[in-house]
């Protein structure tokens, strides 16, 4: 059987083969160094083959640095190209392609992994667990999501990328109007990452209801751990129709069905409607887990506790199940009529409430505090400024009347930009300064943190700022160009210029890394709580031992280890000898690995219609399946000798 | 529902092992329920475009031309019995009875075989009289809802072999109950769903 396509170095685009070089170099240098310090079974030992979440939790934030730089690369990109009116720097198909791979990186390859790397690395520690619930699960989760990652990300060097977006709106993308791969690119990473999503959001749910440790009630969880389980219920429950919108559309594309094309009685606007069932609640999918850091890092540099906890608590929730009320916002100008929009637009803006709440609970935490500025709190101070304004031009996009003006306008593309970067990615560079000695064993050098986060906040503001006026002024997205004499030269050459600057804060954290990594005996955190934090996982040394806690301990009260510092007790959390038992831990596997290989070809089967391919994938899928069923795997212990051993080496005895 | 959190701790009680494995089942249940929640939003949408879809016929084959009365109640007698016999089975394993289990499970899974029999040769000959899933978006809505139903059985009857295999190797312990149950809750969910697809799609269809 002849396939529809042949994967071929698309276009004459020397951008698109100059990156298909700098990739084969990079690909063979990484093979030469596995090779050269034969590193292979390390790899496979350490990493690929791991369950342990403080590894998954670290191989997440590697993932989301990577595509970071990927998704502000396409940021840069499309900046450029808009500098000036008339440029040619891009062309307008090369441009669409640029758009599409931007906005989907972000959301799903960049917030994404931030948040499960929170996810992973801090809340079993914050519970006092010694792993999440299902570690095997735990590995197909990150599998699966890297295996998403990589089939977009060589859409552009093989085939061609999707170019209708990041929400690849329908009729525009079947296949009629869009041929050629490069949607089912899209459809089908979307569709692997998606299954590891969702089997994170049910892996959470279940470790932080059952597994956490005697003693902690609900209203004695920290904060984060409260907002990752509102998230993880926001996964769950919204993941299943991103799944049926790409399936559908899939459908429709390899299959010729009418789901959601012009003729034939398809419904187009049912793909919107399912797309942002997903969308809208997965804007808090990627928020709420920052509003947990950022309620963990207000009160350990603020000295205090976090004011009003059963508010933050309830906020939460209340933003969890408010969060699938609103999704038709995002298409006031659909036209469903008066009486939809109203009730639409006064969701959106009842959602402000709860996170008003949690705005102002932020700040009196702060009043009256003995703040101290290290890095994770800069982040999370200018956070604020950036979510109130965000906050505000959201009402201002919710009053539907007043969306028709601004739709699909840069004013729209600045105030997602402000929420998302101004909350998401601010509060996971939060999380990341604040729980990195808790990772790797050092703090990251202050210094050159402080000039990364000026840059980047200086740049946010030139960049965006122009936006919002350029939206007024009528500019619209996704133009790759526009002729002189609009008015909007100027602006756009000034957001062009904060995007650089963003640029390079990003190279300083980047810096910032490589540096502390290389003078990490001077940063080394020997106390395991270089921040006088407050909640359990600081009380174990930096990086934890592999299985955490030597002993399950007991808690009684809220922010257990502050309370236990404050009355100079905090010794009873060490271990003693008499009280250390086997440990019973899940044993490592190279199923979840393969398992996510399998769907990976079953994903390129389906991209190039390659049904012998698919069949192949789905084969292997059912087999690793088969296996790991009929196997025997009950995990093993660590004696009771060998823990000793470990936590007198780590001199906790 | 046959199977309870509680029954199973109660073989849990009878099992051979002890330790972890004990809580190890017990969350893999309580995860399972929340995975056929999910599983449940997901038949969910599908029911919604089918909703949105089903009158948009284009002209061709409408529902009460295609859907055949007799074909539907058969597979619906099937698959609810179905879920008859997996309750005996767990209720042979409540009562350490492998033979009983085996039986049981061995008939289940045929009838779910002889199911997805019928739906085949119904779809088979939809498509010999021209109501393929490319004719219109109601034909696309209901060959992919009431297809995904008939792949989650199918997968279903495969699990319910692979873990025949697991209970005649090592007889009833702690993690082959655990699999059963689960098992069980799974087949009792898709008999949920049917009753929700006769309803919604075959009944509303030919009244």
């Amino acid at each position: 059987m002849l396939p529809h396509y042949w994967p071929t170095p698309v276009t004459g685009d020397p951008l698109i083969y100059g990156a298909d070089v700098s990739i084969a170099l990079v690909s063979i240098a990484i093979l030469f160094v596995l090779f050269y310090y034969k590193k292979w079974g390390w790899l496979w030992r350490e990493w690929l083959t791991t369950v342990d979440h403080k590894k998954i939790g670290i191989l997440y934030v590697i993932a989301a640095l990577l595509m970071l730089f990927r998704g502000g690369v396409d940021g840069l990109l499309m900046r450029t190209q808009l500098a000036q009116p008339n440029m040619h720097f891009l062309e307008s198909e090369h441009y669409n392609q640029v758009f599409s791979t931007h906005g989907t990186i972000m959301i799903l390859f960049v917030a994404m992994p931030f948040m499960f790397a929170l996810f992973n690395i801090v809340i079993p520690l914050q519970i006092g667990a010694r792993d999440v619930a299902f570690p095997y699960l735990n590995a197909i989760s990150f599998w699966m999501f890297f295996f998403g990652a990589l089939l977009l990300n060589i859409s552009f060097v093989i085939g061609g990328s999707p170019d209708a977006g990041w929400v690849s709106y329908a009729p525009l993308t079947e296949k009629q109007f869009d041929p050629g791969p490069g949607e089912n690119f899209y459809l089908m990473a979307l569709q692997l990452s998606g299954i590891g999503s969702m089997a994170t959001g049910i892996n959470f749910l279940v470790t932080i209801l059952r597994m956490r440790a005697p003693g902690m009630t609900l209203m004695r969880m920290p904060l984060l751990t409260w907002a990752v389980l509102a998230a993880s219920i926001i996964i769950i429950y919204a993941f299943p129709a991103l799944t049926i919108a790409l399936a559908l559309l899939l459908i429709d594309r390899v299959a010729g069905a009418h789901f959601f094309t012009m003729g034939h009685g398809g419904n187009p606007m049912m793909y919107t409607n399912l797309f942002w069932i997903w969308g809208h609640p997965e804007v808090y999918i990627v928020l709420l887990p920052v509003f947990g850091v950022f309620s963990e890092v207000f009160p350990a540099f603020s000295g205090k506790r976090v004011f009003g906890y059963s508010s933050m608590v309830a906020s939460l929730m209340a933003i969890s199940i408010v969060s699938f009320l609103l999704w038709a916002h995002h298409f006031f100008t659909m036209g469903a009529g008066p009486g939809v929009n109203t009730y639409f637009g006064i969701a959106s803006m009842a959602i402000g409430i709860p996170t008003g709440v949690k705005v102002f609970n932020w700040m009196f935490t702060m009043y009256r505090g003995r703040i101290r500025m290290t890095m994770p709190m800069r982040w999370a101070v200018g956070f604020i400024p950036n979510f109130v304004i965000g906050g505000a031009t959201g009402v201002m996009l919710a009053a539907a009347p007043g969306d028709y003006q601004y739709h699909n306008s840069f004013f729209l593309i600045a105030h997602f930009h402000q929420v998302l970067i101004g909350g998401t990615i601010y509060g996971s560079l939060a999380g990341m300064y604040f729980w990195w000695p808790k990772m790797f064993g050092f703090t990251l050098d202050e210094k050159r943190g402080r000039i990364a986060f000026w840059l980047w906040n200086v740049g946010f503001y030139v960049t965006f700022f122009p936006q919002y006026l350029l939206g007024l002024m009528g500019m619209t997205r996704r133009i790759y160009t526009y002729p002189p004499g609009m008015g909007w030269t100027n602006l756009n050459l000034l957001s062009t210029i904060g995007a650089f600057l963003m640029g390079l804060g990003f190279i300083y954290i980047v810096w910032d890394i490589l540096y502390s990594t290389m003078h990490r005996s001077e940063l080394k955190d020997v106390t395991g709580d270089p921040w006088n934090a407050r909640s359990l996982e600081w009380s174990l040394p930096s990086p934890p031992p592999h299985y955490n806690f030597a002993v399950v301990p007991t808690v009684t009260r809220r922010d257990e280890w502050w309370e236990l510092k404050k009355s100079g007790r905090a010794d009873v959390l060490r271990p003693t000898a008499q009280d250390i038992e086997a440990i019973h831990m899940p044993n490592n596997s190279g199923k979840p690995i393969i398992f996510s290989v399998f769907f990976f070809i079953v994903g390129l089967g389906f991209v190039f219609e390659w049904y012998a391919v698919i069949v192949i994938g789905l084969a292997g899928v059912l087999a690793t399946m088969l296996l790991r069923s009929v196997e025997e795997d009950t995990g093993h212990h660590i004696p009771a000798e060998e823990v000793r051993h470990e936590e007198m080496a780590l001199g906790r005895m | 529902m046959a199977v309870s959190n509680k029954d199973l701790s109660g073989v849990l009680a009878r099992g051979q092992s002890a330790g972890h494995s004990h809580d190890e089942n017990e969350l893999r249940v309580a995860g399972f329920w929340i995975f056929l929640s999910t599983d449940m939003i997901l038949f969910a949408c599908l029911f919604a475009t089918y909703l949105v879809l089903r009158g948009n016929t284009d002209a061709g084959p409408t529902p009460q031309q295609i859907f055949d009365v007799r074909g539907f109640t058969e597979e619906t007698f099937i698959l609810l019995t179905s879920s008859f016999t997996c309750g005996l089975a767990t209720h042979a394993m409540h009562e350490g009875r492998r033979g009983g289990l085996i039986t049981w499970l061995s008939i289940t899974a045929l009838l779910g075989l002889s199911f997805v029999g019928l739906e085949v040769s119904e779809f088979v000959h939809d498509v010999g009289v021209g109501a393929t899933m490319q004719r219109s978006a109601f034909l696309s809505a209901f060959f992919t809802l009431v297809g995904t139903h008939g792949l989650h059985v199918s997968i279903g009857i495969l699990w319910m072999i692979s873990i025949m295999y697991q209970i005649l190797k090592r007889g009833i312990n702690a993690t082959t109950a655990r699999k059963l149950t689960i098992v069980g809750l799974y087949w009792h969910f898709l008999d949920v769903v049917w009753v929700f697809l006769f309803t919604v799609v075959y009944l509303m269809g030919v009244m």
